[in-house]
């Protein structure tokens, strides 16, 4: 039969031999090898302890961004929850009012604002979305939980905290400390 | 009055030993599960259990508080009493082996000497065996009690591999009673420790060896698990075991693997004997204790050989389980007692 490519072994049948069938030597260098791993580096990182570093591109849980005066800049356009693929976004508007120009960058802002963490895929595609620079997907992950409803975050799981208010908190969050 | 006439301090005595010795076994066994995973741990690169305590010292706790809370199921088809005995008799069978383990020569207390074994009977060794095979009780009342045929299966496995894993330890332990003259397993290793006598591996490493191999199969370890098999036979002869009962069963074979690796180091490597140390030049309590440290640091040294090969070697396959029980280590074990019976000969014509 012609074989199909050039890396085709044969395999040798022939019997095992005396040596091979006392099966010992095998059996000392298999012991072998398993006593040198008492001696390896133990690959394992400690988890709650020990953190493994994302790296600087990861996509995880999204954040709200705020703008240097801490006025949310998200003014609910939709177009991320039109990017979503997986329909994970829903929000509603809401207009500014007269005393809330500390509050909300523009006239129009997201009264409620969720993603469902559980829809997500975390392509990031409502980050290349936003006109606002309003949404950013950040180096963590969403945390264990024990409903469904839990995992669908709202505004104030999303939102950064407010850099004028709580200057520690900001910095935090954004991986400054 | 005959029976105030009786040596109450012997009896008192020997109930102290029987629990010291028992309980101390138990929690050398309740750590080997411990030592069991860190040791599968090191050797696969990885931490292993490392939460409970520091360094994960009372894993073994956390393990038996969790098996106790379990539910306890008895199958409905099951005979119950049947079903309960097995894991009983598993336990008892692995325990009562210490009882004719010489643990150390003797100490002096309260100006009486006490030997520290339980009873130094004339056919000690005898007893060993006698009571080890009792274990294979455990596993096949345990399978069929069961009314399950994996376990059925698991069990006849168990029973059979026992009876052809005995001949050839017996065989080979015959060659070791022919050196020393007697079955006490104190003589025996008095007979190591003497003058100008060295250890019987010395004599018998062939011997030895396939004691070794026959005690792996007797305490159902890797590469002898087949009562176990969990690829084929859904975790065997235990399978329908929850709670403490499957932890006796577990337990028990951590307790058999001790009492085998305490046999061995007295039958072959002198028991409580100090290497390139004469006993009797020391204080009796002091050499006592230093002969139970050097019992436990062979039994150690044992236990972690066990746990190196069951994380080195896989599972026999059954028929060449049986091919080289009765093909290989019968006929050597023939051979080994032929070639030291006419050694000895000769030596005495001589």
């Amino acid at each position: 039969m012609q074989a199909l490519t050039n890396r085709v072994q044969e395999v040798s049948r022939k019997p095992m031999s005396f040596m091979e069938r006392l099966y010992i030597p095998a059996i000392l260098k298999g012991m072998a090898i398993t006593f040198s791993h008492i001696f390896k580096k133990k690959p394992t990182i400690r988890y709650p302890e020990e953190k493994r570093p994302f790296s600087p591109v990861y996509r995880g849980l999204h954040v709200l961004n705020r703008d240097e005066e801490g006025r949310e800049r998200c003014t609910a356009c939709g177009l991320c929850a039109v990017a979503c693929p997986a329909e994970a976004i829903t929000m509603e508007a809401a207009e500014r009012l007269p005393n809330e120009e500390h509050l909300y960058r523009e006239e129009k802002y997201a009264a409620k604002y969720e993603i469902n963490m559980l829809r997500c895929i975390f392509c990031g595609l409502c980050e290349e979305a936003c006109p606002k620079d309003a949404i950013y997907l950040s180096e963590t992950f969403a945390p264990a939980n024990f409903t469904r409803k839990g995992f669908i975050y709202g505004k104030e799981e999303l939102l950064i905290p407010n850099p004028t208010t709580e200057p520690e908190a900001y910095a935090k969050a954004k991986g400054l400390q | 009055m005959t029976l105030l006439a009786f040596d109450w301090a012997l009896l008192i005595e020997k109930l102290v030993l029987i629990a010291v010795i028992v309980f101390g076994s138990l929690g050398i066994a309740l750590y080997t599960t411990f030592a069991e995973r860190k040791v599968a741990a090191v050797l696969q690169d990885r931490p292993g259990p490392n939460r409970a305590g520091p360094f994960g010292l009372f894993q073994p706790f956390a393990d038996g508080l969790k098996l106790i809370m379990k539910e306890e199921i008895i199958p409905n088809t099951s005979n119950k009493v049947l079903f309960i005995l097995g894991p009983g008799l598993a336990m008892t069978a692995a325990l009562m082996t210490c009882a004719v383990i010489p643990w150390s020569s003797h100490v002096e207390l309260f100006d009486r000497k006490i030997d520290l074994q339980i009873a130094d009977i004339n056919i000690g060794i005898l007893y060993v065996f006698g009571v080890v095979s009792m274990g294979v009780y455990g596993i096949m009342i345990g399978g069929w009690a069961s009314n399950n045929k994996f376990s059925l299966m698991a069990a006849l496995r168990g029973a059979s591999q026992a009876i052809s894993y005995e001949l050839a330890m017996g065989l080979s332990l015959i060659a070791v009673l022919m050196l020393s003259g007697s079955l006490s397993l104190k003589s025996i290793v008095g007979e190591q420790m003497a003058d100008g006598n060295l250890w019987n591996i010395a004599y018998q490493p062939l011997g030895f060896f396939i004691f070794f191999i026959c005690a792996l199969a007797e305490c159902n370890r890797t590469p002898f698990d087949l009562p176990e098999a969990e690829n084929e036979l859904n975790f065997g002869y235990h399978q329908e075991y929850s709670s403490m009962k499957l932890g006796f069963y577990l337990f028990a074979e951590y307790v058999n693997m001790i009492m085998s690796s305490a046999v061995m180091a007295c039958l072959y490597f002198g028991g409580y004997d100090i290497p390139f140390l004469d006993e009797s030049t020391l204080a009796p309590n002091i050499a006592a204790l230093l002969g139970v440290g050097a019992l436990l640091t062979k039994i150690v040294i044992f236990i972690f050989i066990f746990m190196w090969i069951r994380w080195t070697i896989p599972r026999f396959r059954y028929d060449q389980l049986m091919n080289l029980g009765w093909k290989t280590m019968i006929p050597l074990a023939l051979a080994n007692m032929l070639i030291t019976g006419a050694l000895i000969l000769w030596k005495a014509g001589a």
